[in-house]
């Protein structure tokens, strides 16, 4: 269809994006529960030193998460 | 039931209203001030206990809502939602959907981080469609205003249909407010939120009258959760499990809409009720100080900083209060020795007190060590910690949480043990448990000590690498790698029970509530002595009397023997004491037992009398410099030296130095990797609620420990 799309992942720190939507049925419930709904703006917001795990802004509060988990929530 | 208000009536002039005690349950986020409004309404009535089957602790208190009306209050673990992703969130639907249970609430109170309403309502919300009646404490206000978040609280009360208690469970504010309107929300549920979807409606209905539910929202649960839901029959499950396949159930989906609706629902809701005026001055101080906290050098050398602190308290600070404790066991003894006498007083002090007093030492590392846990928690560095070490962890099968326990265990293994409660995962916690004993703690020095010193010259390389201490250092540095290859081993064969997540919510730093602290360091010391503490006190007491009586006449025979031939030799008093005691303990159970697994240890360079200090340095590893002092009647067992010159002295059967270093060395590895220590099996009980996981850490430590000093002596003998 389009060119492959980006998720939370390849953001940059500081750089925004809106949530388009979630891969893995499972993880995504606990994704979902965290506030990471369709529609949301999410900010990355800083990476661990070593580069993973990684903390986004989303619903006004900090979330932390590693890369594997954050390649699940796609950007619109 | 006309048992019970017969024997009512006849008593005399009771308050009849025996029953008036509330069940209340305190449920909310993770971080959400639930522990702290949990402390502030029992303080120190609170009970730690077990729920059945997980190693979840269950702690329950009592308070007075009112003068009259007591309450049983008892706090959940923290969850998002009634959708459990964690074993230990598992607890709070096994408690919430079965009505028979003996901890079903009368009351919710469900603790709301005001500052993060729309993420935290997502909970309230899916409770209050149960229909059990809840009243929402409203906490964090304060934090809340200083991000500019606003809220009418009338607004929100009216648009929840619940009773809304602004408060602060840090400091108590609104706690009192909050007992009168539980103790008035008894009866009333709360106003439900999500309309389960019209085709779903029949599948809810048919479970609802098969389990006589009262309520759509929990049939619909059971549907979603039979699986985990523990209190239900195979029958049942299976009931449930035809109607999901009847009707084309997609838990997964169907959770994932519910969840989407529920934040639209939330969101409408708070429009009239919050007002945000953008000021994110708190979050940017908690942004600066990660910018240094959880920086790539920085960071590091500050979490090192911290961990070396934290060894310092166990290994050195706690040494003060260890000693006084030792002196003071000690001194109680004499003292009882003095006063009465026979073999029932030996053993009350040299069992039941020594065990008492093997069990009451260990209180000063566990109480500082988790002095430092709570306020690393309290304060949300832990959370960074968790997040810079997770890479590393999480490549040998541990967790960022893990490193703590790890580092601990250098100092000593019980707390380091105890502090692994503080994993989420299952899998990572069991992991952590199971390896760290292999790090060496600070009972393991003696024995390095007296051992190195025997076979290892004094000698220096470059003016100032000495020899000894290099050896030393080796043995620190394998029994780390055995830990950490030990976890990736496990990773490998330990089956997950449930999915490894790191979702969480990254708190912002806050300062320490220090009643929080030392709550926490009551529970922890409490939960040692109580729990791990029987079985310590049991074990030690079966090694004095092993050590302490014979098979028979012998005890007396030996000491006969030892003064015939003290007084051939002509020896002293003190030298003929120690004689009496070294003949005594070999002709002992003791003895007798290292004579039988003589044949088991000769192939590692031991004889019997290295066997008996392997079984009394059970109960604890420097146990082992007491008891061969006493085999080779050292007489003066502080004194290295002494110690050193005598085992030299030892000779084998053929006239040659008995400690050679083949056998030194392979006694090191022993004890580098054996599990020689009750205390840690005991503690490894009490965090893992079964005798399964000591079991096999002993068998595989000690297994570890044979094979490694068998290629060790065979390879330099």
């Amino acid at each position: 269809m389009q060119e492959p799309q980006r998720s939370v992942k390849d953001l940059r720190i500081g750089e925004k994006g809106v949530i388009g939507h979630l891969r893995d049925p499972e993880m995504s419930l606990k994704l979902l529960e965290m506030g990471c709904i369709p529609g949301t703006e999410v900010k990355l917001n800083s990476k661990a030193p070593l580069g993973d795990p990684i903390t986004i802004i989303v619903n006004d509060y900090t979330l932390s998460l590693r890369l594997d988990e954050a390649e699940n929530i796609m950007l619109k | 039931m006309t048992e019970v208000i017969g024997s009512v009536a006849a008593a005399p002039v009771k308050t009849p209203v025996k029953n008036n005690i509330s069940r209340i349950a305190l449920i909310g986020n993770p971080n959400s001030g639930k522990s702290s409004l949990f402390n502030q309404l029992t303080g120190l009535n609170q009970k730690v206990g077990n729920f059945p089957g997980v190693t979840v602790d269950k702690k329950t208190g009592s308070c007075h809502l009112t003068p009259q009306h007591k309450a049983q209050i008892i706090d959940l673990p923290g969850t998002y939602s009634l959708y459990p992703k964690s074993l230990d969130e598992k607890v709070i639907i096994d408690l919430l959907y079965n009505k028979k249970s003996a901890l079903y609430p009368d009351v919710l109170v469900i603790t709301v981080d005001a500052s993060n309403l729309k993420r935290n309502l997502l909970l309230y919300t899916q409770l209050a469609d149960l229909g059990i009646p809840a009243v929402l404490g409203l906490n964090m206000t304060d934090v809340a205003e200083t991000h500019g978040v606003k809220i009418d609280v009338g607004q929100l009360q009216q648009d929840l249909g619940v009773p809304v208690v602004p408060m602060n469970a840090r400091n108590g504010v609104g706690i009192t407010a909050l007992k009168i309107l539980v103790s008035r929300q008894l009866e009333k549920p709360a106003k439900s939120f999500y309309e389960i979807p019209e085709e779903l409606m029949v599948l809810v209905r048919q479970i609802r009258y098969y389990f006589e539910l009262k309520n759509d929202y929990l049939a619909l649960h059971y549907a979603h959760q039979y699986k985990k839901l523990s209190f239900l029959s195979e029958a049942d499950k299976s009931y449930i499990e035809d109607l999901r396949q009847k009707y084309g159930f997609d838990s997964n989906t169907l959770q994932a809409a519910e969840t989407i609706e529920r934040y639209t629902l939330i969101n409408d809701l708070l429009l009239d009720s919050v007002k945000v005026t953008r000021a994110e001055s708190n979050e940017k101080f908690s942004n600066k100080l990660d910018q240094v906290l959880t920086h790539k050098v920085w960071g590091y050398l500050i979490f090192f900083g911290v961990l070396f602190m934290m060894f310092q308290a166990i290994f050195a600070w706690a040494t003060y209060p260890m000693d006084l404790i030792d002196t003071g066991i000690a001194s109680l003894n004499a003292f009882i020795q003095s006063k009465f006498d026979g073999p029932l007083v030996d053993l009350l002090t040299e069992g039941v007190i020594a065990g008492l007093g093997g069990v009451l030492i260990f209180i000063p590392q566990i109480a500082l060590l988790f002095a430092f846990i709570a306020v690393l928690e309290e304060t949300g560095y832990m959370a960074r910690v968790t997040f810079m070490m997770d890479k590393i962890m999480r490549k040998f099968g541990l967790n960022g949480k893990s490193i703590v326990p790890l580092i601990s265990g250098v100092a000593c293994a019980v707390p380091a043990v105890m502090a692994a409660r503080n994993i989420d995962n299952w899998k990572d916690r069991m992991i952590t448990i199971f390896v760290t004993p292999l790090m060496s703690c600070s009972a393991r020095i003696p024995v390095y000590t007296v051992l190195i010193a025997l076979v290892v010259p004094e000698k220096y390389y470059l003016g100032f690498l000495n020899l000894q201490g290099i050896v030393l250092m080796g043995l620190y540095l394998l029994g780390f790698l055995a830990a950490i290859f030990s976890a990736l081993a496990m990773k490998l064969i330990l089956k997950a029970k449930e999915r490894s997540y790191f979702i969480m919510e990254f708190p912002v730093y806050k300062m320490p509530r220090w009643p929080n602290v030392g709550l926490t360091i009551i529970e922890k010391v409490k939960a040692f002595v109580f729990e791990a503490g029987k079985v310590i006190v049991a074990i030690s007491v079966i090694l004095w009397v092993m050590a302490s009586y014979g098979p028979g006449n012998a005890l007396e025979v030996a000491e006969t023997k030892a003064q015939q031939e003290a007084a051939a030799k002509n020896l002293s008093e003190d030298e003929t004491s120690s004689l009496v005691s070294s003949h005594q303990l070999e002709s002992s159970y003791a003895g007798v037992f290292g004579r039988a697994i003589e044949p088991a240890i000769r192939p590692l360079g031991f004889d019997w009398k290295i066997g008996i200090a392997l079984l009394t340095s059970f109960a604890a590893r420097e146990v082992f410099v007491g008891t061969i002092s006493t085999i080779y009647s050292v007489g003066d067992e502080e004194n290295i030296s002494t110690i050193k010159e005598k085992l030299l002295a030892e000779k084998d059967a053929a006239g040659n130095p008995f400690f050679t270093p083949a056998r030194a060395f392979s006694l090191l590895i022993f004890y580098v990797f054996a599990m020689q220590c009750m205390s840690t099996l005991a503690v490894v009980y009490r965090e893992t609620k079964s005798w399964k996981w000591p079991v096999m850490q002993l068998i595989y430590m000690s297994g570890l420990a044979y094979v490694s000093s068998y290629i060790v002596y065979q390879l330099f003998k």
